[in-house]
């Protein structure tokens, strides 16, 4: 062993995709090993989906259509909320992001890897919602609207990653589930994932825009001819706008976290 | 050992509060090239605090952290420097081959992954997950993961706790081994012969200032206590009573007496006992010099 620096001496500037690529892999294979957190962010959305919009719902052709939509949203929401939510607030408290900032990590890997960890556990949900919709809902599509429908499903992680970032940046870890849970399901209440605003009380209607899944949801009945005809842009300023805002706080409270 | 180096790490008048409590003081400290500088300090010193701001983890209220002369937050700083903290909270979940090979993936010029894991001593370990791992089998990896980018500053908070002997004798080796190649190491330590072992330069921390610094010997003579162990019929009660003597012991068939004048005291002892053997006598360790120290300060 008296030959520690000459061996293998790899000449070459560190590779940065390389750090971007394994950060997100094994962000990835963390997550998937970690079965109380894979098992209901996997399962819940489709148990949900085969629960209220199919088995409760025969018949209804618009409900069905609407409901696939909106439970693809609240299948976005479950990755990116309990990722970042309660994945930072247990790195944070437990040193490994410490550890992490102090190691040369490329900037932004270590939020673009759990980024692509959410946006991948999104994209499953959604496959398994379409392949649910499609042979047991009578969904009807075509493939753009199917595809288009995916990509907003999993580029819709953005707002609810800035939300949990911003969860994860302040809340203990001990803490961080629960609080994650008071947001995530009420907000897919609140925003009609479940069922149509329309039908529910006048006032939770009026301030469904303070939700960003409620915005998303807008985008994807859109995508799929059920929207309500109001204009898309203001959806997408809405959820860049939010997430924006998240970002920045969380940004202040991690840099006074350390 | 390697006195002559460059500065490449310096805290110069440095103090940081949290909130009401002053946790460092206007501290200076130097880290040199190929030198080993252990902070020693009772829990609460301010140790942690003052490694935290070299490595950027932290901001100074007042003075400054230079590292490689330049903010420890700079990606150009932090690529040069490896870090064992005291709480790392490594994903459970993630083997030790997959931790090494994420954290390589950060340097430029990484070591191989063989390499990591023999100078660690956890080459038996690649394919278990981290969360299996005895806890000294976890500050092994952890100090794997902190020598992977070959750093040219190496900082170890408390690096050997918990572990056992084989285990501390292999990274007491790296440690050497490292420094010869001229690295710098800044180590925190409770186990006096920790830095008694591996430091040249020694800062003993009290309350968030520095109290004492210099060589392992220079602080070690800031205490002029000594050790006197002898054979003697003379009862610890009769000894304990002269009044050069600070405390008496009894070891079995020996006694163990700490003074400051110990040739007063060995004079009268054997003037006292003519029968009295195996005497020695020396000078007080690093613990005995911290404890001294420490008290000092408080």
């Amino acid at each position: 062993m008296n030959a520690l620096i000459a061996t293998n001496d790899i000449r070459s500037a560190p590779n940065p995709m390389l750090a971007y690529a394994l950060e997100s892999k094994y962000e990835f294979l963390r997550v998937l090993r970690t079965p109380a957190f894979a098992f209901p962010t996997l399962l819940f959305p489709p148990m949900f989906y085969l629960l209220f919009g199919l088995l409760l719902n025969r018949g209804s052709d618009n409900a069905a259509h609407y409901l696939f939509a909106t439970y693809s949203v609240f299948g976005v929401m479950a990755p990116a909320l309990f990722g970042f939510g309660v994945g930072v607030a247990i790195e944070r408290e437990r040193g490994w992001l410490a550890l992490k900032r102090v190691a040369p990590m490329p900037p932004g890997a270590y939020l673009l890897a759990k980024m692509a960890m959410a946006a991948l556990f999104a994209l499953i949900i959604y496959l398994v919602l379409a392949t649910m919709a499609a042979t047991l809902g009578g969904v009807r599509l075509a493939v753009g609207q199917w595809l288009l429908l995916g990509t907003i499903a999993t580029c819709g992680v953005l707002p609810f990653c800035a939300l949990g970032l911003m969860i994860g940046s302040r809340a203990n870890a001990s803490g961080a589930p629960a609080l994650v849970n008071l947001i995530y399901l009420p907000m897919a209440f609140l925003s009609g994932l479940w069922m149509p605003l329309t039908l529910l009380p006048d006032f939770i209607a009026r301030i469904a825009p303070l939700w960003p899944a409620y915005h998303l949801a807008q985008l994807a009945l859109a995508t799929i001819g059920r929207g309500d005809g109001s204009a898309l842009l203001p959806h997408v300023a809405a959820l860049l706008g939010f997430s924006a805002i998240c970002f920045a706080i969380a940004r202040r409270w991690l840099a006074r976290a350390l | 050992m390697n006195q002559a180096g460059e500065t490449i790490a310096r805290l110069q008048g440095a103090s940081k509060n949290y909130g009401d409590v002053l946790a460092l003081d206007q501290v200076d400290l130097e880290v040199r090239r190929g030198e080993v500088q252990a902070l020693l300090g009772p829990n609460g010193a301010g140790k942690t605090t003052a490694i935290s701001l070299l490595l950027g983890l932290l901001r100074p209220d007042a003075g400054t952290a230079v590292l490689f002369g330049q903010s420890p937050q700079s990606l150009a700083a932090r690529s040069r420097l490896g870090a064992m903290l005291q709480t790392t909270g490594v994903p459970d979940t993630l083997t030790v081959g997959e931790l090494i090979t994420l954290f390589r993936s950060y340097y430029a010029q990484p070591r191989t992954v063989a390499d990591c894991v023999a100078l660690a001593g956890v080459a038996d370990l690649l394919r278990n997950r981290y969360g299996r791992l005895s806890g000294g089998q976890q500050r092994r990896v952890q100090f794997a993961l902190a020598i992977c980018g070959r750093p040219q500053i190496l900082f170890l908070d408390e690096p050997t706790t918990g572990l056992d002997l084989d285990a501390r004798e292999t990274i007491w080796k790296t440690i050497r081994q490292l420094v010869a190649e001229n690295c710098a190491v800044v180590l925190t330590t409770h186990y006096l012969e920790e830095a008694e072992a591996l430091a040249d330069h020694v800062s003993v921390l009290a309350r968030g200032r520095i109290v004492a610094a210099g060589s392992v010997q220079q602080v070690r003579a800031r205490v002029a206590q000594r050790r006197i162990r002898c054979v003697s019929r003379l009862s610890e009660q009769a000894i304990g009573a002269w009044p050069e003597v600070r405390s008496v012991v009894r070891d079995g068939e020996h006694i163990e007496i700490v003074t400051d004048l110990a040739e007063t005291v060995v004079r009268q002892l054997l003037f006292e006992d003519c029968e009295l053997r195996e005497l020695e006598v020396r000078r007080a360790g690093l613990a005995e010099a911290f404890v001294e120290i420490t008290r000092e300060a408080a």
